[in-house]
């Protein structure tokens, strides 16, 4: 199913942005949605069945092509193990079954884009030979998957399928109206690049719970560090919405994630139209038309399901081995799931914290480089968190950056987990105060320099000489000696007092033996 | 003088490599030879001319040079035009593949090369190598050099008949049910199916994937011998290929040998006699089989009867197989890529399509239709899944046989070569002459025909061999044997 030419990149998404759709309790109950996501494994260095780069991107079109991906006669296809390897590791953390042989079958149908006219991919009909099937993965709510109750508001969805497949080539029309078109052209440079098809049941209920399943699964593939999710048309998706008593429509050409939610919004707003017009919803494969944002029906030639699905006779089956899982998990790198075990259990943080850090992967990573440099996991999610994410999710308002890879460049770009890693250490070494300390950040921030520095520079090191101090309790008490009377019946005198050295200070003056220093004062007075 | 062209690709070799005569000169004798010759056979279908010569001279000059010379050296060897060269026109016979020159290398032709040996030109056969006569090509039939009026046999008909026609002294086939074999038989030429996996496919343009393999074609077991030398062994271009899969000896170096008459006949090999299979055939094959076998009792082998069962389930499932794989390897001839100038004005992509896919042959279009119906929904588990049990059992019968016997013995074909024209509209008669040859394949286990004698009209009769998988010495051997006792290497047609 990889006809669609889609775009998806945009992967952030607005939390508050849900629509009435899943709160109408009585549709809730009625609707069915599934996905096919196309995922490339974009971190493969070559593509699926020859030598040429799965980075086809920026390259002269047809440039990265072989005789392989271009199917002249006589080329015959060499599986790239390392592809099988990282399609296992999307199943193992899908918690779907690997099988211990796999196959390829040829799916046969005419396309332009299609340098064979048929396409190598996986195939259950006959005997599960796909490399992942019947899995099961949480999207909400991690800590019940962690916790093992389960019960909670933990929602999952079912995993049909996973298979490994080739990517075909790109049609290039040369006006968008096919009408006035004299011809296309067919660049063949992404034809051949590795792509993993999941196929989940139909499990969801509403447009948010695919979209926080959309965002649990791209995390996953960065930490698998089998796909970067950020790059145009890596992972891609094909959505089935049906409502109660109707069948099941496939809508295809969704090119961004925002558009997978508009799209569902769209086709369960029609179907429950045509259904309470007492038209029967018939099963169709429908267009996103991205512009109009709305679902338009496909040609019908699509519909037909006459693929001619044979075992790949170039390929021989594939033997695993009852212990291939346990192997790539053995050399498999941390899953978010097991980072917020981790976080939780071992650095103490919050489930929320965690959550928010382990979500995304650029985060979570800059975290990790933070804690490395100075080991105080608390204070330094908490400058991420509170400080550094705030200030993102600003700019990001103010600038309106688009999507998650705009996104980690704002985040990266402003600051390095060394500077994170300083400001934890002044807070928690008490040189500065807190709030100081959000100046200096802020300062740092803006100019890229190390907080020590300026620390240094600014001379907001916490007063911590006692001469010093002492000598602006003298100042004040002599200038307004009226405080030492009242001090006598108002306790809070000393606050007051503190306040005064604080604000002469600019705010350096350690508090605790300021304070201090100012009872003993009023006391010897 | 003048007579190089009757020698085989060893003896040339040799003269060559002792400076008895130039590569260059024998290669311009045999250009001589193939311009006279062809007219009347047909087997050609580009020649390289010019590069030959450059490379004819290359030859010499390495010679001179004292160079490392490989074990083909001076040896021009025809190509079957479904084998990739680079910079030759690979047609397949068929008129949608035309214009088509392969930007690269088939792998045997690179491993011929680096043996020094030379690539001539491509040869004749049925189109995409679907055919048992040769009849079927966009380049008009192969013509018999024993008699020009009947045909040479399929698919390979060029390969065989340029072999037989002192054109080339070797040549290379494919074959997926009989396609080397066949030609060998009708031509009285020798033609090797090696074992499934024995020789890269890659370069090869498929017809069944998981049936065909390439092997030599030649007039001696020497020069036989040392071209399959040269080409098999393990491909890291092809996933098929020998030692990539687990049943043969992981990098197994695979070279066979020539041994001397008493070498074989003191290995005491055990020879099992097909007898259901030979009795089926036409008299004059039968009658020419059993003088074989006689020889081979005269020399006290071990001969005994046996028979293989489910033949004709065979038939059956050889061509709901070679014509499913065929059905999806042939979709990419679409004509966007390759093909002939034809304007798309008017059409959309599948009526496009289907306009410009008329233009394969008859047999093609036949094929590509039976083998798209037996994948159709619904079907498969009908045909395609019973076939591949058949090709199971079929296999089985084999690995039973060959832990009683070393080679079996059967005829190539069951009838005598035809006339051009007789058998065209006619093609389940041609299908069923597949019936011998298509069970190697099948089971993926090496075969051989060899010239077995003539019919009284002076037709060839070709001898089948089959032996246990990557056991070609064998067939080698008994294949020695014969050249010794019948100097059949000497039958050589007046043409």
């Amino acid at each position: 199913m990889t006809q669609t030419e889609s775009n998806v990149n945009q992967l952030d998404f607005d939390s508050n942005n849900n629509n009435n759709v899943n709160d109408d309790v009585k549709s809730y109950e009625n609707i069915k949605i599934g996905l096919e996501i196309h995922c490339q494994l974009t971190r493969l260095e070559t593509k699926l069945f020859c030598g040429c780069f799965s980075n086809y991107r920026d390259i002269q079109p047809n440039g990265n092509t072989c005789p392989i991906c271009l199917g002249l006669p006589g080329s015959l296809p060499l599986l790239n193990k390392k592809a099988v390897e990282y399609a296992s590791m999307i199943c193992i953390s899908l918690n779907c079954n690997i099988p211990e042989k796999i196959t390829f079958y040829r799916k046969n149908y005419f396309y332009p884009d299609l340098p064979k006219n048929f396409q190598i991919t996986q195939y259950n009909s006959y005997e599960l030979s796909s490399i992942g099937f019947d899995g099961l993965i949480s999207y909400y709510n991690d800590k019940a998957e962690l916790d093992n109750t389960g019960k909670s508001k933990s929602k999952a969805v079912r995993i049909k399928r996973i298979q490994l497949e080739e990517d075909p080539g790109k049609i290039v029309h040369e006006e968008s109206n096919s009408k006035i078109n004299n011809y296309c052209l067919i660049d063949y440079n992404r034809a051949g690049v590795a792509l993993v098809e999941i196929v989940t049941e139909p499990d969801f209920k509403n447009a948010t719970d695919v979209r926080l399943f959309l965002n649990k699964i791209t995390n996953i593939f960065e930490y698998l560090g089998v796909s970067d999710p950020n790059l145009e048309g890596a992972v891609r998706c094909d959505v089935n919405v049906s409502v109660k008593g109707g069948k099941k429509v496939e809508i295809k050409n969704v090119s961004s994630f925002k558009d997978v939610e508009k799209s569902i919004f769209y086709e369960i707003t029609r179907q429950k139209t045509l259904s309470m017009h007492e038209i029967s919803v018939k099963s169709e494969t429908r267009h996103w038309d991205e512009k109009r944002k709305i679902t338009i029906p496909a040609r019908t030639k699509e519909e037909e399901d006459e693929y001619k699905y044979f075992p790949e006779p170039d390929i021989p089956r594939i033997v695993l081995g009852s212990d291939y899982k346990v192997r790539i998990k053995e050399n498999m790198p941390e899953l978010p799931i097991e980072r917020l075990k981790r976080y939780v259990e071992n650095h103490k943080l919050s489930n929320h914290i965690s959550d928010i850090l382990v979500n995304n992967k650029n985060v979570s990573d800059f975290y990790e480089e933070s804690v490395k440099i100075y080991n105080s996991p608390k204070e330094i999610s908490n400058w991420i968190v509170n400080e550094l994410l705030s200030k993102t999710n600003e700019l990001e308002k103010d600038e309106s950056i688009g999507n998650k890879s705009d996104k980690n460049r704002a985040f990266n770009s402003q600051v390095t987990p060394r500077q994170i890693a300083d400001m934890a250490k002044l807070v928690e070494g008490k040189s500065i105060n807190r709030n100081i300390a959000k100046e200096i950040f802020d300062k740092s921030i803006r100019t890229g320099e190390s907080p020590l520095k300026l620390v240094e520079n600014l001379k907001v090191e916490k007063i911590q000489d006692s001469e010093i101090i002492k000598k602006y309790i003298d100042e004040i008490l002599s200038n307004e000696k009226h405080l030492i009377e009242q001090s006598n019946n108002n306790p809070n005198v000393a606050n007051f007092i503190l306040g005064k050295i604080m604000k002469k200070t600019g705010g350096r003056a350690d508090p605790q033996l300021t304070l201090k220093l100012i009872k003993e004062s009023i006391r010897h007075s | 003088m003048g007579e190089l062209h009757k020698l085989p690709g060893y003896q040339v070799s040799q003269k060559i490599r002792n400076q008895e005569i130039f590569a260059e000169e024998y290669i311009s004798q045999l250009f001589e030879r193939i311009d006279k010759v062809d007219l009347k056979i047909n087997s050609f279908i580009s020649k390289n001319y010019e590069s030959v010569l450059l490379k004819a001279k290359q030859i010499d000059k390495k010679i001179k040079n004292n160079e490392k010379l490989g074990s083909l050296l001076g040896i021009p060897i025809g190509i079957k035009d479904n084998i990739s060269v680079l910079g030759l026109k690979t047609t397949c016979a068929s008129r949608i593949l035309q214009e088509y020159v392969p930007p690269y290398n088939a792998t045997v032709i690179d491993r011929l090369e680096k043996q020094d040996a030379i690539i001539i030109g491509k040869l004749n056969m049925d189109e995409f190598g679907m055919g048992t006569s040769s009849e079927f090509s966009h380049y008009g039939p192969v013509h018999n050099p024993w008699n020009q009026e009947y045909v040479a046999g399929g698919s390979s008909g060029g390969s065989a008949a340029a072999v037989s026609s002192l054109q080339v002294p070797v040549s290379l086939g494919s074959d997926t049910g009989g396609s080397i074999r066949c030609p060998c038989s009708f031509c009285s030429v020798i033609g090797i199916k090696p074992t499934y996996g024995l020789v890269s496919r890659y370069g090869l343009v498929s017809y069944s994937n998981s049936l065909e393999q390439i092997g030599p074609i030649a007039r001696t077991v020497v020069d036989i011998a040392m071209t399959l030398n040269a080409i098999c062994g393990r491909d890291s271009n092809d996933n098929t290929s020998a030692s990539s899969s687990a049943s043969a000896g992981i990098d197994q170096q695979f070279e066979y040998k020539i041994d001397s008459v008493d070498g074989i006949l003191g290995k005491n090999y055990k020879v099992g006699i097909i007898d259901n299979l030979i009795d089926s055939s036409e008299y004059q094959v039968k009658e020419t089989v059993h003088k074989k076998i006689n020889l081979l009792k005269e020399h006290d082998f071990s001969v005994h009867k046996t028979k293989i069962n489910y033949s004709d389930f065979a038939l059956a499932a050889y061509y709901v197989i070679a014509t499913a794989e065929a059905s999806s390897n042939l979709s990419r001839f679409d004509n966007i890529r390759y093909g002939f100038n034809y304007n798309p004005e008017g059409y959309e992509w599948n009526s496009y399509s289907s306009h410009v896919r008329s233009n394969f042959g008859e047999e093609v279009k036949r094929r590509i239709l039976v083998g798209s119906f037996v994948l159709s929904a619904g079907y498969y588990g009908k045909y395609y899944l019973k076939a591949q049990k058949i090709r199971k059992i079929i296999k089985n019968e084999f690995n039973k046989l060959f832990k009683l016997f070393d080679v079996l013995v059967l005829p190539t074909m069951p009838i005598l070569p035809f006339r051009i024209g007789e058998k065209v509209a006619k093609p389940l008669e041609l299908y069923n002459l597949d019936i011998y040859t298509i069970l190697s394949n099948l089971a993926g286990i090496p075969a051989m025909s060899i010239p077995a004698g003539f019919s009284k009209e002076g037709l060839p009769i070709g001898l089948q061999l089959l032996s246990n998988e990557f056991n070609e010495q064998v067939l080698i051997d008994i294949a020695t044997f014969f050249e010794h006792e019948d100097k059949f290497n000497e039958w050589i047609p007046s043409i």
